[in-house]
């Protein structure tokens, strides 16, 4: 990888860009919906009780925090596991650490009653953390290790099997196929504030770790043998990285279903800008993620109307065209 | 060989190492018809209800034994003939897709043609209450569609791309299905999530009827393009060189396409048979390609996977589908691992 000549403008340019888009998202996903409410009418709806928009405006608030939750915690994961596993295509949706999660959730519904989001999310890390493991494991089998095709094609083989076993319950268990659907799909409407803070301490803890590690992944961009030699335990640092990324998609996986795509747009869209550094993409991606999440639920609320198009179904949308781009835009990949 | 040998040695020895190979050939789809009888004879007479065999020859030669004349030609037969005809259909277009592309990852379900077949048939099912043979067209129209862009998108010659491009694709399909669920009644989204794991439950003699006249039309098709896809094998370059130019493998990928699309319109996307039947096949036949081979193949897989899912389970009938993901995820896995220096995968 050539490094472009990176200085303090491209650097202000990456986080000054996400944060005004977040802030524009942040309003446009108040105000816009099946009812609009104007910007100046935000403030005193929210505060009054008894004001008609009140009840609107509330779910709306809720629904903006937990968009920009799970988009900046998929994001983040996202340019995590990159970095990570120096694959530029790695994205928790296919890697099939989502489908891990969503299948320990359906197994906890159906098998152990769970009924509330926060009970999904202990079913959801452990589902998210095995996935992960195994597809790593699948993926290092290969003579050629684990290169980004063997990674992607691994993660699809475990989310066919996970597959699997999520339809043999389903199909035996309507009650929970009924909970599933609307879980499965992606979507972060009709979560209440006890969900957000059930899930909001390892969200937290996972962005931390994340962050706190962005100067391996820089030394990791450079190869493991430079890595080593710039000291430091290769191996804990490793699994700190990859302990953060299980948290926030386990977490964001629990809170609005597996949504893909997020944490390869943001990243690579960050990187079009010039932003290579990881002290500058992660905050950066945090920050985008969140804003291309809600702009994402945003545009599904009044594209079909009266209906509503899950942000699962629209980042997967968008999504498959950045992800033809990077591919095409790399060198010719070996499966 | 030592320097010695005359000409005349030579075409000997050309000509023994050809019988061999044909010879070979032909061993394994005698064996493979066997194996596929025998699953067909099991399916159909064992299992919950037992049925004798001249009980099955007078229940086909049009007497009724109350009880057995339902269960046999309302439920063992369509689903025993379903699995031969679906599996058949699947795996030949897998490893149509397979030859021509070269690339033993490039089958369609593994691509997204599949998933773009289930989306265009439960989106027709969900918005447009489709039912029948319309359903056929919808998911054909579906499948090219998606088999058209894949390959615009991946550009000319280029097996891994188009595999990436196809899974992602792929993934965004899968999520359209997951929303046009939610529009659904829960009865209906039970029923497209059955349909889309790929099943036998529905499979009814209509149907059937249709299906096996269409692949016995793409059968012949394919035997009439079979020499093309040799040429195919050897590459883009070699096979300009020969006569074959790449637009000329285009009509064996659209074979492969109707296919697994017209399959699709009948059971649902059965997963992974399309994937699995090609290298299985080529490696019982020491890794030559076999086109009759992978039929075969794909139509065991699909006959024994769907005994396994009727009875492994006491009370509880699984989709095909299930089993063979199960079975397709290991084969995958095996694809991955393999050395790839001997094949460029």
């Amino acid at each position: 990888m050539s490094l472009p000549v990176v200085g303090r403008p491209v650097v202000g340019r990456a986080l000054t860009s996400t944060t005004v888009a977040l802030a524009a998202a942040v309003v446009l996903s108040i105000c816009v919906g099946s009812r609009m409410v104007p910007v100046g009418d935000v403030v005193h709806a929210l505060l009054t009780a008894s004001d008609p928009v009140h009840p609107i405006v509330d779910a709306r608030v809720v629904r903006t925090v937990v968009a920009a939750l799970v988009g900046a915690a998929l994001a983040l994961a996202g340019a995590g596991l990159q970095g990570l596993s120096r694959n530029p295509l790695a994205d928790p949706g296919l890697l099939g650490i989502n489908a891990g999660a969503a299948t320990a959730v359906v197994i906890g519904i159906s098998w152990f009653g769970l009924g509330s989001r926060s009970s999904f999310v202990v079913a959801a890390l452990l589902g998210a953390a095995a996935a992960a493991v195994l597809v790593q494991l699948l993926a290092t089998a290969g003579r050629q290790g684990a290169t980004p095709a063997a990674l992607v094609l691994a993660g699809a083989a475990t989310t066919a099997v996970l597959t699997s076993v999520m339809t043999t319950v389903l199909l035996s268990d309507s009650e929970t196929m009924d909970v599933f659907r609307y879980w499965s799909v992606g979507s972060v409407g009709g979560r209440s504030w006890g969900s957000v803070v059930a899930v909001l301490p390892l969200l937290v803890i996972g962005a931390l770790v994340l962050l706190g590690r962005a100067r391996t992944l820089n030394a990791l961009a450079i190869g493991d043998d430079a890595a080593r030699g710039l000291g430091g335990s290769l191996v804990r640092d490793r699994l700190l990285v990859g302990l953060g990324v299980v948290l926030l998609c386990g977490a964001a996986t629990a809170l609005a279903g597996p949504i893909a795509f997020v944490g390869l747009m943001v990243p690579h869209g960050l990187r079009m800008l010039g932003v290579v550094d990881y002290t500058v993409l992660l905050p950066a991606s945090l920050l985008g993620g969140a804003a291309l999440v809600l702009l994402a639920d945003t545009l599904g609320r009044v594209l079909a109307p009266p209906t509503e198009v899950q942000v699962g179904v629209m980042t997967a949308l968008v999504g498959v065209p950045v992800f033809v781009w990077v591919v095409r835009r790399g060198r010719e990949v070996a499966l | 060989m030592s320097a010695t040998t005359t000409s005349a040695e030579a075409v000997a020895r050309v000509r023994l190492v050809r019988r061999r190979t044909a010879r070979r050939g032909r061993l394994i789809v005698a064996v493979l018809t066997v194996v596929l009888l025998a699953a067909f004879a099991a399916r159909v007479l064992l299992g919950d209800y037992l049925v004798t065999v001249p009980d099955l020859v007078r229940v086909l030669s049009g007497e009724n034994l109350p009880g057995t004349s339902f269960v046999v030609l309302d439920s063992k037969l369509p689903r025993a003939v379903g699995a031969v005809l679906a599996g058949a259909a699947f795996g030949l277009g897998g490893a149509l897709f397979q030859t021509v592309l070269r690339n033993p990852l490039a089958s369609p379900d593994i691509i997204g043609i599949g998933a773009g077949a289930s989306a265009a048939a439960v989106a027709a099912i969900v918005l447009f209450g489709v039912t029948g043979g319309w359903l056929a067209v919808w998911a054909v129209v579906g499948a090219l569609g998606t088999g058209l862009a894949i390959l615009l998108l991946a550009g000319p010659r280029s097996g891994a791309r188009l595999v990436l491009i196809g899974v992602a694709c792929s993934a965004a399909l899968v999520s359209v299905v997951q929303y046009l669920f939610t529009r659904a009644s829960l009865y209906d989204a039970q029923e497209g999530l059955l349909w889309i794991t790929g099943s036998l439950n529905q499979a009814a003699w209509p149907g059937l009827g249709r299906l096996a006249v269409e692949v016995l039309v793409l059968v012949a098709a394919t035997a009439a393009l079979a020499p093309r896809l040799a040429a195919a094998e050897l590459g883009a370059d070699s096979a300009a060189g020969l006569g074959v130019p790449v637009r000329g493998v285009m009509p064996l990928l659209l074979v492969g396409v109707l296919l697994t699309a017209l399959a699709t319109a009948v059971t649902g996307p059965i997963a992974f048979v399309g994937l699995i039947a090609g290298p299985l096949s080529r490696r019982l036949n020491r890794d030559r390609v076999t086109l009759p081979g992978a039929a075969l193949v794909g139509a065991v897989v699909v006959e024994i996977s769907d005994y396994i899912g009727a009875y492994a389970v006491p009370e509880t009938n699984l989709p095909v589908g299930v089993i063979t993901g199960a079975v397709g995820a290991v084969v995958l896995i095996w694809l991955i691992a393999r050395d790839p220096s001997r094949r460029r995968a």
